[in-house]
Formats: structure tokens, C-alpha cells, sequence
């Protein structure tokens, strides 16, 4: 991936990026105010948080939701704790 | 498809794209992305998807990616496609690939209609989607032929003057369908498993398909992020977004509110109406009311049909 400084030689014919997805390196975290904060023993497992996130932030490993998220990513719009039907996702302040 | 099968599924659109908080584009792709079983070729119009999910060095896309102007990624997408049959034929090439364009309502309604309709016509096996935020909100929340009527936009600013955008909206899903493409689908944000399903259907369609699905835009329509999906609840609720897919010319629909619900309760939630619940605008309200309940009849009369 091009960084700062690299120089217009390094860059790949017409400005092309070779890597898919690097996006992921990109951290937008810093935009939240407040954070998700899961609470696994209410957690029924629907799944709705994790379709509804809009920066693939709520994680989920083998059918299971974690109660990881994913604060490099999360922008902190609150949509998880507002959809959730158990109430079991909490917006705390950073 | 299950949201946790769903969830077992490839992540295609990373996180780390530049997308507002609480965008309901990011959500949609997301979701339709992983109902593809396929590699991808996928192409934006200019909007908001387009630009913030590519900012350079960066790519939110784990498939290849294509640029195009405003007006053409349904050409784009269709000479892709064309050039991968040429090549299967040549004996070249033998995987198999999806072809999809994403457009908002600016780069669908609008600007790219017509490379979208000729493409339509012409058969290519693509999928288009369009993430409906109802105005170009990229740009800085301009009137599309996609925003509602009585929206408070910079090109339909509602003061002495005039309530905010005067026509109604353009049935865009209604034009798609008079395409006679095989899969024509409306979806929405709050049924995932709906939006999974349409999508899937859309991919193993043989042929064009065409999917338009509202997203919502915290910053255009002046709402709370948070909220982002239950206003896409609201909207399918007073039925000034419904659900449903024409496939071969069926109409089928897909959400039907237990109650309907008063426009109001889609209007008042967004600022952009806001001017709308003043002293001497009750008839704009009324106006749009009957306009609501006249599609929705239409829409009940297409469905009971088939």
C-alpha cells in the first residue's frame, strides 16, 4: 500500500490499489463518542446487530455474536443498542 | 437465508470505510454483498457509497472495483459482462463471476438512467442496486427526483417561498418492472433476512435484475443515527415505502403493516419536514396522505391480481 512520501514511481499503473479490503487498516473508531457495550448473559443471539451495523462492526464467529466489538471500526451511531430486542447492548461514553 | 448462516458468510464490504455514522448504504451493501456466492465485479456511480468506501490508498471492497462517472456504471457493468461471455465463448475464461452496479437515487433516478435502462433492455445477466437516500446527499443534500414531496433540500428550500420539494417522488421500481426483466425487487433495512433473500434471487436470476432499497441518511434527512433503522420500519408502516418484488411480470408483496400507520409518524421523525407540522401546511400533509394511500391501493390492486 502507497504511504506518504513513497514517491509517484512506487505507485501502481493508473493509480490502481492491488490489495482489496485494505480499508480494514484504516481506523474510524476515533469518530464515536459513545461506545456499544455488549452484555452477553441478556444476549438471545438474533443477530440483528450484526446485520444492521453499517461498518460490519458487531462480530460474529461461528453463528455465535461475540461480545468483541470491533472499536477500530465502530463510528458509535448507536443503531445496535436501539434495534437490539432484548436491550442487551448499552451505549457508554468513552 | 438465516442472519446466522448469513453471518458465516465472507466479509466482502470491510469496515473502515469512510461512510457517516448510522448510513443505512453501508448496512444495505453489506448485507446484499454477502448474499453473492460469487466473485464480483462490482461498479459505483458517483454518490456517497462510491467515494467514501475508496478513498485513496484505501478500498472497502474485497472484489474488484470499478470507477465510473455519474452516468454510467450500468454501461460499465454491462460491457464487463459482455467482455467475460466473449471470453467464456473464447474458451479464455471459466469461472463464474456476478456482475453488480451500485447507484444512489442521484446515479439511478437521475443521472444514470439511461445507461440503466439501455442496459435493462439489452438483457446483460447484471444485478443492480440502488440505495435510495432520497436526494444527493454526497454533494450536500440536493433535490433528486427520488425526494419525497414537502423535503427540505439546498435546491428545494422550504421557506416563504415554496414547503419544500414540490412533486412527488418517481416510481423508479415501477419503471424497472415496465423493462419486463426478469427480477424486479423493493426492499428495505429492516427486514435483513427480506434483503438477503431478494438479493440471493437476484444474483441466480439469469438476466438483468434490479433492486431499489431505501437507505437512510442521518445527515439529509436530518434524523438521529441511532434511528436509522427504525425509520425504515416507519416508512414500510405508513406505506410510503412498501415492500415487494415482480418477478416475470408477477407482483408479489413482501410487508404488510398489521395497521397502517398515519403519514405523520414518517414525517415528523425527519427535520427535513419539519416545516411541514406548521401553522397553514396541514393541507401539505393531507395532500401527501392521499397520494400514500393511492399508491398503496395501487400497489394491493397489482398484487392481488397475480
Amino acid at each position: 500500500m502507497i504511504k506518504p512520501g513513497d514517491g509517484y514511481k512506487s505507485i501502481p499503473k493508473g493509480g490502481l490499489i492491488l490489495e482489496g479490503g485494505n480499508a480494514k487498516r484504516y481506523n474510524t473508531g476515533g469518530w464515536r463518542t459513545k461506545k456499544p457495550v455488549l452484555d452477553k448473559d441478556r444476549c438471545i443471539n438474533c443477530h440483528l446487530c450484526w446485520a444492521f451495523c453499517p461498518d460490519v462492526s458487531i462480530l460474529s464467529k461461528d453463528g455465535v455474536v461475540s461480545d468483541q466489538i470491533d472499536y477500530d471500526h465502530c463510528k458509535g451511531c448507536g443503531i445496535c443498542a436501539n434495534e437490539c430486542p432484548v436491550n442487551a447492548i448499552e451505549m457508554v461514553k468513552e | 437465508m438465516k442472519l446466522k448462516e448469513a453471518a458465516k458468510t465472507k466479509e466482502r464490504l470491510t469496515g473502515g470505510h469512510r461512510l457517516c455514522s448510522g448510513c443505512g448504504a453501508g448496512t444495505a451493501t453489506n448485507l446484499i454483498m454477502r448474499a453473492s456466492k460469487n466473485p464480483a465485479v462490482v461498479g459505483c456511480a458517483t454518490g456517497c457509497l462510491e467515494v467514501s468506501t475508496t478513498i485513496y490508498p484505501f478500498t472497502a471492497w474485497e472484489d474488484s472495483f470499478i470507477h465510473n462517472a455519474f452516468e454510467n456504471v450500468a454501461a460499465t457493468i454491462s460491457g464487463v459482462e459482455a467482455a467475460y461471455r466473449s471470453l467464456v465463448k473464447q474458451g479464455k475464461m471459466d469461472e463464474e463471476f456476478d456482475f453488480i452496479a451500485f447507484g444512489g437515487d442521484g446515479g439511478t433516478y437521475d443521472i444514470g438512467f439511461q445507461s440503466l435502462s439501455g442496459a435493462m433492455e439489452r438483457g446483460h445477466n447484471m444485478v443492480y442496486i440502488c440505495y435510495d437516500n432520497g436526494a444527493y446527499m454526497n454533494t450536500g443534500i440536493q433535490r433528486s427526483s427520488a425526494t419525497p414531496k414537502g423535503a427540505n433540500t439546498t435546491t428545494s428550500p422550504a421557506g416563504k417561498v415554496i414547503p419544500g420539494k414540490q412533486q412527488y417522488k418517481k416510481e423508479l421500481t415501477d419503471i424497472m418492472v415496465a423493462h419486463n426483466i426478469p427480477y424486479v425487487a423493493q426492499a428495505s433495512l429492516f427486514k435483513p433476512q427480506d434483503l438477503l433473500r431478494k438479493a440471493q434471487k437476484a444474483f441466480e436470476t439469469k438476466g438483468p435484475a434490479f433492486i431499489n432499497v431505501i437507505a437512510t441518511c442521518p445527515r439529509g434527512w436530518r434524523s438521529r443515527a441511532e434511528k436509522g433503522i427504525e425509520l425504515t420500519k416507519v416508512a414500510a408502516d405508513t406505506c410510503a415505502w412498501p415492500l415487494f418484488e415482480v418477478e416475470e411480470g408477477k407482483w408479489k408483496l413482501n410487508y404488510k403493516p398489521k395497521k397502517k400507520k398515519p403519514i405523520e409518524e414518517w414525517l415528523r421523525q425527519q427535520g427535513r419536514f419539519k416545516h411541514l407540522f406548521k401553522k397553514g401546511n396541514e393541507h401539505l400533509i393531507e395532500e401527501i396522505q392521499e397520494h400514500t394511500d393511492q399508491r398503496w391501493e395501487y400497489l394491493l390492486e397489482m398484487c392481488e391480481k397475480d
